[in-house]
């Protein structure tokens, strides 16, 4: 679905690799590895180089835009450009399946942004996303600041996507969930991206 | 003209207010004491030669000298924006931007402002170089906040702006609420200052004009002149700007290249 031949930013050695629909591949480091910068390289938020192709259709034949609707990246502090929570929906109907499973009363459409939680921001990103149906999903640590319980129930939902053709790449520093969610496991360190093998 | 000259004198016997001023602040250690004189002393400086130049500008009626000389006004307030903008475009944009926009829009607005008061010649320094000053001096307070403005939304609200191209927004919807709040900014000023005129403030050009004896009703027609003028100027200057900015801040895959500010100075 995603392949990336020679991925090049500033902060990263070249990375090459085939994600394919289904697949969920976890990666893991130490704070400031790149990260979040191959994510953000993924989705076309900052400069970079390399052939990169979605279903076989190469990057530059999308449009920014149009590229970043399929490749979602979610953001480990995700970002709010309005006042209340319901002003980031088209249409906050959309959300509503998604509400309950995560935790979160209707109500919250209401609610100022100023006024949440980190944790119920990073649930309601999460479903803000999710709601675009994107073909690869970016996670940046999607659950560093939910208990456990929250964890399990966005772990669920991830993979419910993903067994629905979704593909993922989730950035976490839990060994555990990367054994949990990963179905391939990569590491970055200093730069140097590779596959753990056991 | 019927209007009374000033001496010398006149303007010795005024500067008591002046060094009053300066002898309260010493005596209480205001510490403003120095500066004001300094001020004072570069404002008589600065006019007189400003005086002298406007003199032989005026004598000498040359499309060439005029030109010359609203050139050197513009450039120098293309440097004044620049120097007030705390975090600048890296490189030539630092400069050109402000500048660029400021010379387009000014000499546009007097180029109207000409062609609607006709002076014989067009070109006649004492309308053309004190027309292109107050819109200059106007235009430029407008560009400098709209940059200025720009620039610190984008540096604080990086994320929420990243938010909305993460999700497919292109670099316009996702900046509107930006320029929105840039352009207000750098539209306040003149949007103030024509509300208040007349009520809380008699103009400073009015002033002039009633001094020097016209009759009050043919100033207010010249004020009102002037403050389209300027709005328009601003209008136009700061819209340019700002919408130059959010070209330079962002690209054609439609991210957001802050990047392409000059790196936060350590010194500040």
């Amino acid at each position: 679905m995603l392949s990336v031949s020679g991925l090049k930013r500033p902060g990263l050695k070249p990375i090459t690799f085939t994600l394919n629909a289904g697949e969920c591949f976890t990666i893991s480091g130490p704070s400031g590895s790149g990260k979040s910068l191959l994510l953000r390289a993924l989705a076309d938020l900052d400069p970079n180089e390399g052939d990169l192709t979605l279903d076989g259709r190469p990057r530059e034949t999308f449009s920014g835009p149009e590229w970043r609707e399929q490749v979602i990246f979610f953001a480990a502090e995700p970002g709010w450009w309005a006042d209340h929570i319901g002003e980031h929906f088209d249409d906050f109907h959309q959300a509503h399946p998604y509400l309950n499973r995560l935790g979160l009363p209707e109500e919250c459409k209401d609610w100022s942004v100023s006024r949440t939680s980190t944790g119920e921001r990073q649930r309601l990103a999460l479903i803000r996303g999710l709601i675009k149906k994107p073909k690869v999903l970016l996670l940046d640590e999607p659950t560093s600041a939910l208990d456990a319980e929250m964890t399990t129930a966005v772990e669920n939902l991830i993979d419910e996507r993903r067994s629905e053709g979704a593909a993922i790449i989730w950035v976490t520093h839990d060994t555990h969930q990367a054994d949990r969610m990963g179905s391939r496991r990569f590491t970055i360190i200093s730069g140097n991206f590779s596959e753990t093998v056991e | 003209m019927n209007y009374v000259t000033l001496t010398y004198w006149d303007l010795v016997f005024t500067s008591l207010l002046v060094l009053l001023n300066a002898g309260i602040s010493f005596a209480f250690r205001l510490d403003i004491g120095g500066k004001l004189l300094i001020a004072a002393a570069r404002a008589v400086v600065q006019l007189l030669l400003m005086g002298l130049v406007l003199k032989t500008l005026f004598s000498l009626s040359s499309p060439l000298w005029t030109g010359l000389a609203a050139l050197f006004m513009v450039l120098f307030a293309g440097r004044e924006i620049m120097a007030r903008q705390k975090r600048k475009l890296s490189g030539i944009w630092a400069y050109g931007l402000g500048t660029a926009t400021m010379m387009m829009a000014s000499i546009f607005v007097t180029c109207v402002a000409l062609a609607t008061v006709a002076p014989t010649p067009w070109y006649d320094p004492r309308y053309a170089l004190p027309l292109l000053g107050m819109i200059i001096g106007n235009t430029m307070t407008g560009i400098s906040l709209g940059l200025h403005n720009l620039i610190e939304t984008l540096s604080r609200d990086k994320s929420s702006v990243e938010a909305q191209l993460a999700l497919g927004a292109t670099k316009w919807a996702a900046m509107l609420p930006t320029i929105r709040n840039a352009l207000t900014t750098a539209f306040m000023p003149i949007i103030n200052s024509m509300s208040a005129a007349g009520l809380v403030l008699i103009p400073g050009m009015m002033t002039g004009q009633i001094l020097a004896g016209a009759d009050p009703m043919d100033a207010v027609k010249y004020q009102i002149l002037i403050m389209f003028l300027i709005a328009g100027g601003v209008a136009l200057g700061s819209l340019s700007a700002v919408l130059g900015g959010v070209f330079r801040l962002t690209d054609s895959r439609h991210r957001l290249r802050l990047d392409r500010l000059e790196p936060i100075s350590k010194s500040q």
